[in-house]
């Protein structure tokens, strides 16, 4: 993992620090309670937790702007909280309820925000990057300048279709931003198991794609290096690649026994690198907040988390009538 | 406040398991990410951590238990200090944590009150495909789909076409012939030989509010690509809650052509006819080629247009009208009969009316459906035929364990059971993967003389 650059003076606002600060400990304390109430069993089937990446998805989405779209993995519930999405339909989703994104029908890895131009949620791996491309494509074929990111993983990076992807990206000039959120292991595979060419940033090069490595530890450095990509794509140069190297705290799945990495590892990364706890620092370094400021915020994010997992209990299960809905988007019989 | 440590389920299948070992003791100061326990499931040992920092207030369930039961209270948590008896005491059967107990989904009632739609309409819908009296223009297929999109094209600005050697090269097969000169390289493009990929794009684009007609070289090809057909474009709409879904058209050559051996010979009709969420059209003639692609094109759903190469350049007559076009699900009656009945789709009505032609000859009047959609399908006309004729023949090129005919079977058995006077019989391609010698390529081919053969079994005669 690249080292963490110490010698850049953060030019960010005391006000985009703190938000940055709040969005990702949403994404934190939203995660844990999701991890709760699948132990409780409120929560069924996949659930693939996003903790110790968060500073990907608030770096990415300070680049972004009204009406550029996003489409990832199953690994979804930072992606969809950090562009906006209601803490309280993701949470119900996730627990399979009339209230959820997808009345319930979609499940943690398949959630779609038309509204927020959150385009899923993909539940196969590497599916989700042709479908970002082809977003792309649909706003230069409408003629407008927003930009798309495509985020999956490095394992996903590995797939045909990614290779398929980057070389009508390129050839189409088409404004998508390659988003590899490189957390070193595709469920026990670590990297160096998996290729012989672990740079994956640096494959974009056979198609002529630019790209970088990022510190996605450093929320800061994401987001600079989120403005630099969606001002490639938005100029028309066409994809752009960002390989962010990240971490992910807990198993792949809620049922990962773990064994393919020390303790020591994670520990590691968790008191050193953390990205939260860095903001959380320069907040208080550069004194832009107090303690008391950032135990507000704390007890803030627990407030909306804490409602969201109320309203996924509360929210009903879907009406039985549901399963013969949304299949078509017209009136087609189904057979009995 | 004191909590409770509920026993979690580490799998979507976990019910009860093993508590290994605590790695903390009563009094223990704990961090959230800390692990607190070791728990044996049914796949594997797993570290148990704590969500919130706390200290251990009491220890309930000891180490080395067995059987434990997914969400009884393991432990008490609370913070520095805190007595955390009164907790402790309310014990494994009354769940008082706030989250636990009453708050769990409620079982699902054991039958559902709500069936499916029905799968047929009560009455078949006879009404003509176009005007009594209208004008007609011979064509070949293959002009009528190159119509069909030139007119969609022009109707609605956000409807693409693309696909291998679709522009420049005016189609594999000619059916895009002239349009890039018409509409340009902005929605005439051709692709990289990039099946996957492209088809996922397309997906995207749709997803994207555009309207794009994926041209499949040939549906073999399409395999490489079955994934973003079925997984991405068909089921979005349904995981989405009825959100966004993928209004498109995937099209193409299907089925066997000629001498071009087992990869590059395969029907999917009953294949993608299995999947909702997509709808299925499998023309025959030229007419409805034409006005199922433009049904197709406007369509809200992803659509399945299976083309076949030997028909492309057969002639039909085709209405001269503004705008014409055939609604999905409305079988065709292509000869009207009352001893049996052949159903058939695509080139499969090619042997089905070739077959009728002869019986008519030794007395035998077939009454020919051509089904022109298998997603929705038309169950209607094909249940009303047969309680007319009480007999049944199906004919398809692909091959027969879940086919369309087998399937049409069971529809039959199923509503109409009283009305049979015979076995249903399927006319279908042979269980093998297509010979490419010309005497076995025939053989395994379904035939006419087959489909003459099967009618005089159902009719005994
Ligand atoms: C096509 C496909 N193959 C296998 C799987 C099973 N699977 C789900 S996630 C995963 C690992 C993917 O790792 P990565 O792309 O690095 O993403 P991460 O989970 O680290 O976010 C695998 C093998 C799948 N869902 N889809
Ligand atoms: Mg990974």
């Amino acid at each position: 993992m690249a080292a963490r650059k110490t010698t850049r003076k953060p030019n960010v606002s005391a006000e985009d620090l703190t938000r940055f600060y709040r969005d990702m400990l949403l994404i934190r304390r939203f995660e844990e309670k999701a991890g709760q109430l699948y132990g409780m069993g409120l929560i069924g089937g996949f659930c693939h937790l996003y903790i110790g990446q968060e500073a990907v998805v608030v770096g990415l989405e300070a680049a972004a702007d009204e009406g550029d779209k996003r489409v990832t993995s199953y690994r979804d519930h930072g992606h969809m909280l950090a562009c906006g999405m209601d803490p309280k339909g993701v949470m119900a989703e996730l627990t399979g309820r009339e209230g959820g994104y997808s009345k319930g029908k979609g499940g943690s890895m398949h959630m779609f925000s038309k509204e927020k131009h959150f385009y899923g949620g993909h539940g196969i791996v590497g599916a989700q990057v042709p479908i970002g491309a082809g977003l792309a494509f649909s706003d230069k074929y409408k003629g407008n300048d927003r930009v798309t990111f495509a985020y999956f993983g490095d394992g996903a990076a590995n797939q045909g279709q990614v290779a398929e992807t980057y070389n009508m990206a390129e050839l189409w000039d088409l404004p998508v931003v390659f988003v590899i959120e490189n957390n070193q292991y595709a469920m026990g595979t670590s990297v160096k198991r998996a290729t012989k060419s672990p740079d994956f940033w640096e494959r974009g090069a056979a198609y002529g794609i630019e790209g970088e490595a990022v510190d996605g530890m450093d929320v800061l450095a994401v987001k600079a290096a989120g403005e630099k990509a969606v001002a490639h794509c938005r100029a028309g140069k066409g994809p752009y690649i960002l390989e962010v190297m990240t971490y992910r705290y807990r198993g792949h799945s809620m049922s990962d026994p773990a064994k393919y990495r020390t303790r020591e590892e994670v520990q590691k990364m968790r008191d050193e690198r953390d990205p939260i706890d860095h903001v959380r620092t320069m907040l208080l370094d550069g004194d832009h907040a107090s303690e008391e400021d950032l135990k507000a915020i704390d007890k803030e994010i627990k407030d909306i988390v804490n409602a969201a997992a109320e309203f996924s209990k509360e929210s009903p299960e879907p009406a039985l009538d549901e399963l013969w809905t949304d299949i078509y988007a017209d009136d087609v019989p189904q057979e009995a | 406040m004191a909590t409770e440590i509920l026993m979690p389920a580490l799998s979507p299948t976990m019910e009860e398991g093993t508590l290994a070992k605590w790695l903390v003791k009563e009094g223990d100061t704990v961090n959230a990410g800390d692990i607190l326990a070791e728990i044996e499931t049914d796949k594997a040992t797993m570290e148990f951590e704590a969500v919130d920092e706390g200290v251990i207030g009491r220890i309930l369930v000891e180490e080395g238990t067995e059987g434990v039961k997914v969400n009884t209270p393991i432990a008490v948590i609370g913070e520095a200090g805190e007595d955390m008896s009164a907790a402790a005491s309310s014990g494994a059967d009354a769940p008082s944590s706030a989250d636990a107990g009453a708050d769990a989904p409620k079982e699902a009632p054991a039958a559902p009150k709500v069936a499916a739609q029905p799968a047929a309409p009560p009455r078949p819908d006879r009404s003509p495909d176009w005007p009594e009296g209208t004008e007609t223009v011979t064509m070949t297929v293959r002009e009528a789909l190159n119509q069909a999109m030139a007119e969609e094209m022009e109707r609605d600005d956000s409807v693409f076409l693309m696909g291998e050697e679709v522009a420049e090269y005016q189609g594999a097969y000619k059916i895009s012939q002239g349009l890039l000169d018409r509409f340009g390289p902005r929605r005439v493009i051709d692709t990289p030989i990039t099946e996957h990929g492209f088809t996922g794009l397309a997906v995207g684009a749709a997803f994207g509010g555009l309207r794009p007609i994926v041209e499949f070289m040939t549906f073999n090809f399409a395999m490489q690509a079955m994934d973003q057909i079925i997984n991405s474009a068909a089921k979005t709409l349904y995981m989405s809650g009825g959100q966004m879904g993928a209004p498109m058209v995937f099209r193409g050559a299907n089925g066997a052509a000629a001498r071009v051996g087992a990869q590059h010979s395969q029907d999917y009709a009953a294949w993608y006819a299995q999947v909702p969420g997509l709808k299925v059209a499998m023309p025959y003639t030229a007419a409805d080629a034409k006005g199922l692609l433009k049904s197709a094109i406007r369509d809200p759903n992803p659509v399945i247009f299976l083309e076949n190469e030997i028909l492309y350049g057969r002639s039909f007559e085709v209405p001269k009208l503004e705008d014409f076009t055939i609604p999905f699900g409305k079988a065709r009656i292509a000869r009207a009969g009352s001893d049996v009945t052949i159903v058939s789709f695509g080139i499969g009505m090619s042997y089905a009316m070739e077959a009728a032609g002869k019986l008519a000859e030794d007395g035998i009047e077939a009454e020919v459906i051509d089904l022109r959609s298998l997603r929705p399908l038309d169950t209607a006309t094909v249940i009303d035929s047969v309680q007319k004729t009480n007999r049944m023949v199906t004919v398809e090129e692909g091959w027969p364990m879940g086919s369309i005919g087998y399937s049409l079977a069971a529809i039959v058995s199923r509503e109409a059971f009283d009305w049979l006077d015979a076995p249903v019989i399927s006319c279908t391609g042979k269980d093998v993967p297509m010979p490419y010698a010309a005497n076995l390529e025939k053989l395994a081919l379904t035939s006419t003389d087959e489909v003459i053969e099967a009618v005089r079994k159902v009719t005994y005669r």
